[in-house]
């Protein structure tokens, strides 16, 4: 009994960790522009095609994913340059649905390019899974949370301690206040959407042994990201790797003790329920505007 | 020089006319298609594409059907029914087709034969769901095995080895709800107990949980997993990661090299119930759709450079049967070429023998799946 309890925990910790990084994508542009980006789904799938791309091609596994997160970053700042740049006065509502195109755009280039199949990657550390106390644990999983627990650190030293965090705070916050003191809201915008899209493909390349990839798993993993960061509060990192793992937890342990047709159900009435009770996420701060 | 225009002006008018005769002489055959070309299920309707546009290019080339060349028009339904249904309309309305191919997914065909049936051209459907031929539609037929008696394969060989209590673990849509039931329906048929009914989302990172709930439950001989896509593939590397022992049987969704290549070492040992064109080298020569299978894979790879799929058999069937039956009527009319399509008897094509019957619009048996055991990345027909 103890052991499969512990079983379904693991499985709902590999799937809420990857839950979690895709989660911690919407952050960092959502903290810049308070725009929600509906294209990260696509930053993950571009980042884990191109690195089975390029290792197909015959590069080794460590510079195809260097040049992988590159190619991804040149894509999230055409995105930013070509299509949001250009609508800046827009409001938020505009710019969101401006993403949304631009999802179904990539997604139909990933297509052109890479093609249909559904690609995998070897796991970084083999495939022997993991004993733990009669409950089995691949190893990549503790890669997924390792790096999703590495960036929420990177992210917090980034955003409350250095100079291109708080500009990108405050370009969020008043953005032509941020432009009275000198920070460029351009190069703001331009940055926040390469560094989602780091997140993003660094995201889709941990996962991609787990899940794989093909030219639409963006459109699941976009939703459940999603899912994660409304539920933890969007445009905290802790936040969102919390709702991811809760949201990964809950649907396992609905499959293990309720029913398996019922989890996704389940795991929807929770989020609501917890938004219900707290708008703004469980670690949401209210949104609340000073004069 | 008016005159030399008028001379100019009748020339021309002559020529049209002459061209209109000879078109009129030999009206080409006319075939309208719909598929999934892209979206979700573009990976069963591209390859159907090809496969047709390359066979009508080819029999053009020699000279078409009994002198008349044949006119493709495909459209791309992208998996929608509602297109589907408006390109069905428009096939018949306005391209006047002789007969329709097409329909890469159940739904899909379903809408269409809303269309097709009462306008009265016949229609042959490339999806695998029982619905669209049964109960018999007149106008409508289809090439691809059934959920069904992918089901009835497994059951039977289950029933073989001496296994009788079975853990179900099925995709919670299309193709795997489909067979979900199916399998349900025909279970009792061969004595098979279902002793544990788990599902998963197409899209679902791990179903370990789903599994540990089968491992524990008592009394479980075999694992059966109906599903299409990744989905199959993240159960079997699930199977191993748990340590799972009972033997593990996939359906014929994932009869193909990619369900190999994404389960790795996992699929060792997985059994399923295959077509004989995925594994056209291992028939016995004296199989009588070793010729066929190992022609079209030949033909497709050499033309593609990509591996043959069941999906491009199924069009290409298709194709050779409403050509063949166009041939038997002697002309396209539509009536004359239904009826000599449900007279299609030992057809010799990619999915199997076919032979129809006024009760039957499939005319496959049994017969027209192999079970396959994956080895060492490969697959090794067992019978």
């Amino acid at each position: 009994m103890f052991e499969s309890t512990l079983q379904f925990i693991l499985a709902g910790l590999t799937s809420g960790a990857i839950y979690a990084l895709v989660g911690l994508g919407f952050t960092i542009i959502y903290n810049a522009s308070h725009v929600i980006n509906f294209a990260q789904g696509e930053f993950i799938v571009i980042g884990g095609m191109s690195t089975v791309a390029l290792t197909a091609a015959g590069l080794p596994l460590p510079l195809a994913i260097v040049l992988a997160t590159v190619v991804t970053m040149v894509v999230g700042m055409a995105l930013a340059r070509f299509a949001i740049q250009p609508a800046k006065d827009a409001d938020v509502v505009a710019l969101i649905i401006i993403t949304i195109g631009a999802s179904i755009f990539l997604r139909g280039i990933v297509q052109l390019v890479f093609g249909k199949d559904i690609h995998s990657l070897p796991p970084f550390s083999g495939e022997t899974p993991l004993n733990l106390m009669g409950a089995t644990l691949m190893p990549q999983s503790l890669w997924v949370m390792g790096i999703s627990a590495g960036l929420i650190l990177v992210m917090a030293w980034f955003f409350n301690a250095t100079l291109a965090g708080k500009a990108m705070l405050a370009t969020a916050y008043n953005s032509l206040a941020a432009r009275l003191m000198g920070v460029d809201t351009k190069w703001v915008l331009l940055s926040a959407f390469a560094l989602s899209a780091f997140l993003g493909a660094v995201g889709g390349i941990v996962v991609t042994p787990i899940t794989f990839v093909s030219y639409e798993s963006g459109i699941m993993l976009g939703l459940k990201g999603f899912s994660a960061a409304v539920l933890g509060g969007l445009g905290n990192g802790i936040g969102a790797v919390a709702g991811g793992l809760i949201l990964g937890v809950v649907e396992a342990m609905s499959a293990g003790y309720i029913s398996s047709a019922y989890k996704d159900a389940i795991a929807f009435v929770i989020i609501l329920v917890v938004l219900v009770a707290r708008p703004n996420g469980l670690f949401g701060k209210k949104g609340i505007d000073r004069v | 020089m008016r005159g030399l225009k008028t001379i100019a002006g009748l020339a021309v008018a002559g020529c049209a006319l002459a061209l209109s005769w000879t078109a009129q002489a030999a009206e080409p055959v006319r075939i309208g298609a719909f598929l999934a070309v892209t979206g979700p299920a573009s990976f069963l309707g591209e390859p159907e594409k090809k496969t047709l546009e390359m066979y009508v290019d080819r029999l053009n080339k020699q000279g078409g059907v009994q002198g008349r060349k044949i006119e493709l028009t495909v459209y791309d339904d992208g998996g929608a029914p509602d297109k589907a249904a408006t390109f069905a309309k428009r096939l018949i309305q306005s391209d006047n087709v002789d007969i329709i191919i097409g329909g890469t997914t159940t739904g899909t065909s379903m809408a269409a034969i809303k269309i097709v049936e009462p306008a009265g051209v016949p229609f042959i459907s490339l999806a695998g769901g029982i619905d669209i031929i049964e109960p018999v539609k007149k106008w409508v037929f289809k090439t691809p095995h059934t959920d069904r008696m992918a089901a009835e394969k497994v059951f039977a060989d289950l029933q073989k080895r001496g296994l009788t209590k079975v853990a179900l673990i099925s995709e919670n849509a299309g193709f795997g709800k489909s067979g979900h039931d199916q399998s349900l329906k025909v279970a009792g048929n061969y004595g098979i107990e279902i002793v544990a009914d788990e599902v998963y989302s197409p899209k679902d990172p791990d179903v370990t949980a789903q599994l540990t709930k089968i491992k524990n439950t008592p009394g479980v001989q075999a694992i059966f997993n109906f599903g299409f896509g990744q989905g199959p593939a993240i159960v079997t590397k699930n199977t191993k990661q748990l340590g799972i022992t009972q033997p593990l049987y996939q359906s014929h969704g994932v009869a193909s090299k990619d369900y190999i290549r994404l389960s790795g070492d996992a699929a060792d040992g997985v059994r399923l119930p295959a077509a004989g064109l995925v594994i056209a080298d291992q028939l016995a020569a004296t199989d009588p759709q070793k010729p066929v299978v190992s022609a079209f894979k030949k033909e497709y790879e050499e033309a593609f450079k990509s591996e043959v799929s069941t999906f491009a058999g199924h069009a290409y069937d298709g194709l050779q049967m409403a050509l063949a039956a166009i041939m038997r009527a002697g002309s396209s009319d539509k009536a004359k070429v239904r009826d000599e399509i449900e007279k299609t008897s030992g057809y010799v094509g990619t999915g199997g023998i076919v032979s129809m019957s006024p009760t039957d619009h499939m005319g496959l048996n049994l017969s027209a799946f192999h079970m396959v055991e994956i080895a060492k990345g490969d697959w090794k027909m067992v019978d």
